[in-house]
């Protein structure tokens, strides 16, 4: 068996030329060409990024529709089942939440288990970075830090959220879903939950902008300074949309507290 | 005339080499002078109260990169800084982290940049060179390339760019921006033959370019404005097509 200690063979041109030519084993190869993996894992790391952000964007405006009326809520959820399949009878398939459900957790996992590479890996490089923000009092280094903890606390409560959304479907509507926040005591969740994925999202989406350049145009300075405003914008929009939703959820339950179960009968409102 | 402010500069103290001896701030007070420095400032301070401050600078001038340092938090040029522009005449100065201490206030960026050099290959590669006619004049430059070349080569490793940043100071392995900016010096000179898989050989990987976690520590601290943001983003982009 061929021993060469590892790193060795780097300086050797030689050595180097018959690994490129395909005489050496796998290992020594791997260790001298540069792999693909790290571009891929950055750019799997953005898009994930990216189609969760877009997704909760989405999510938060459609869950939203409760500020309309308990009506328009519960025709958007059996418009999202694909009801218009069905013509016959209210409601359509929830299968197709947790079709949806299981899909976006999967890219939650893949996204959190890319991004987790970045966190801080041991106390001292959590001090030195804490230390760097406390010296420099820089937004883009802080806003980093925020990420890291939103992401943090998203591993677990998202992944509650996830899980009940793929493994009860047909659980939503205006009473079902302001019964399980208030009578089922899952609003001091949603409320962290809702905190969490605004800031992470909006800064991650800014990030991404600045990463690859998107927008960069004639003058990337300009641009950067524009899409900061608009990411504070959009923060606050979704941070007010949301907060009004989960206002308006909680009401709900807690009016319906005395019929938590009951099923919301469209057209039933006053 | 009303007389001169005081200015009150709180300096960090620290000999690595001498034998027990341990970082402390020290305050000193002098007489603002008009358009002083912290170069000047400093200089004042060793004059005429402690001739054992060590500090850096060559050029006094922004162009020598010696002489980085924090100031109030933000990595700077101490020969840049005006004085007048801390209102309440109070400045604190560290040396640069992320560099080996000299003492005080003067770090090695030499080691650091050197290192940072040799690993980019800062030079001209072309398998053609050896070869050519040194008889025959070079082909002459379009201006606009000649200008890109010249925006990245203003960097005069201060090292403002690596202490600003997050990552690099979380992860000593990191290339860091100075040494982006070196890169894409030499990725945009056409006489450079290297390809963009030559360049993932050197910076694709989370040492280098994937490292980068866009906290644009670089962008806003670098003291000669060079366009950190908009060339880490192209070279990302670059590499993640090579193949
Ligand atoms: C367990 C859940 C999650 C964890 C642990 C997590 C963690 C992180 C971390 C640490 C980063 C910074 C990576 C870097 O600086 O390179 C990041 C980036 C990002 N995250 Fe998350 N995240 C999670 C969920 C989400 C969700 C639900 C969204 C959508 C709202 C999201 C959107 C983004 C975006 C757009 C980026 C920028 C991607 C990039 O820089 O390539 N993340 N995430
Ligand atoms: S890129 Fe800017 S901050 Fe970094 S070493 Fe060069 S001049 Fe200094
Ligand atoms: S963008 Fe941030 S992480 Fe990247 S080199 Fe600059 S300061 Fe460092
Ligand atoms: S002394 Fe040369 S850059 Fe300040």
């Amino acid at each position: 068996m061929l021993r060469v200690p590892r790193g060795c063979c780097l300086q050797q041109e030689h050595i180097m030329s018959k690994v490129v030519d395909g005489e050496m084993p796998r290992l020594l190869r791997d260790e001298v060409k540069k792999s693909r993996w790290p571009a891929r894992l950055d750019l799997a790391q953005s898009f994930s990024g990216l189609a969760l952000g877009l997704f909760m964007w989405t999510h938060l405006i459609l869950v939203s529709s409760i500020l309309i009326s308990k009506d328009a809520m519960m025709k958007l959820t059996y418009f999202m089942e694909a009801s218009f399949l069905k013509p016959e009878e209210p409601g359509g398939y929830p299968l197709l939440v947790s079709a949806t459900a299981i899909a976006v957790f999967l890219l939650f996992i893949a996204h959190a288990g890319l991004a987790m590479r970045k966190f801080p890996a041991t106390w001292k490089q959590h001090r030195v970075f804490r230390a760097q923000m406390a010296m420099m009092k820089h937004s883009d280094t802080n806003q980093w830090y925020t990420q890291v903890v939103t992401g943090f606390i998203m591993f677990f409560l998202g992944s509650v959220h996830l899980y009940i959304m793929a493994s009860q479907p047909d659980n939503i509507g205006p009473y079902a879903s302001a019964d399980r926040m208030w009578s089922g005591h899952m609003w001091p969740l949603y409320l962290v939950l809702l905190f969490a994925v605004e800031l992470h999202g909006a800064i991650g989406m800014y990030r991404l902008a600045i990463k690859w350049g998107v927008f960069d145009g004639d003058d990337p300075r300009r641009t950067r300074r524009r899409l900061k405003t608009v990411k504070t914008l959009i923060t606050v929009f979704f941070l007010a949309l949301g907060l009004a939703s989960f206002a308006a959820y909680v009401k709900i339950g807690i009016e319906h507290a005395p019929h938590a179960g009951e099923r919301y009968q469209l057209g039933s409102e006053p | 005339m009303s007389s001169p402010r005081k200015l009150k500069l709180n300096v960090l103290r620290y000999d690595p080499r001498k034998e027990g001896d341990e970082p402390r701030m020290v305050t000193y007070e002098l007489d603002e002078a008009p358009s002083m420095t912290i170069f000047i400032a400093l200089n004042e301070i060793r004059r005429k109260q402690d001739s054992s401050l060590k500090f850096d600078f060559v050029c006094r001038a922004g162009i020598c990169g010696s002489c980085g340092m924090v100031i109030n938090g933000r990595p700077d040029l101490a020969c840049r800084t005006l004085t007048s522009q801390f209102e309440d005449g109070e400045i604190t100065l560290l040396p640069l982290p992320a560099f080996e201490l000299i003492g005080d206030l003067s770090v090695d960026t030499g080691k650091f940049m050197r290192a940072m050099s040799e690993r980019v290959e800062s030079w001209i590669h072309d398998e053609e060179a050896e070869r050519r006619e040194l008889t025959v004049l070079e082909e002459p430059m379009d201006p606009d390339t000649a200008d890109r070349i010249y925006e990245l080569d203003r960097c005069i490793e201060c090292g403002c760019c690596i202490s600003a940043c997050g990552t690099a100071r979380m992860r000593p392995a990191f290339l860091g921006a100075a040494g982006f900016m070196r890169v894409a010096r030499f990725e945009a000179d056409p006489r450079d033959k290297r390809t963009a898989e030559g360049w993932y050989d050197l910076l694709g990987d989370d040492d280098g370019i994937f490292g980068c976690m866009s906290l644009m520590g670089c962008e806003d601290h670098c003291p000669k404005d060079l366009p950190h943001q908009n060339r880490i983003a192209y070279m990302r982009r670059k590499l993640v097509q090579s193949r």
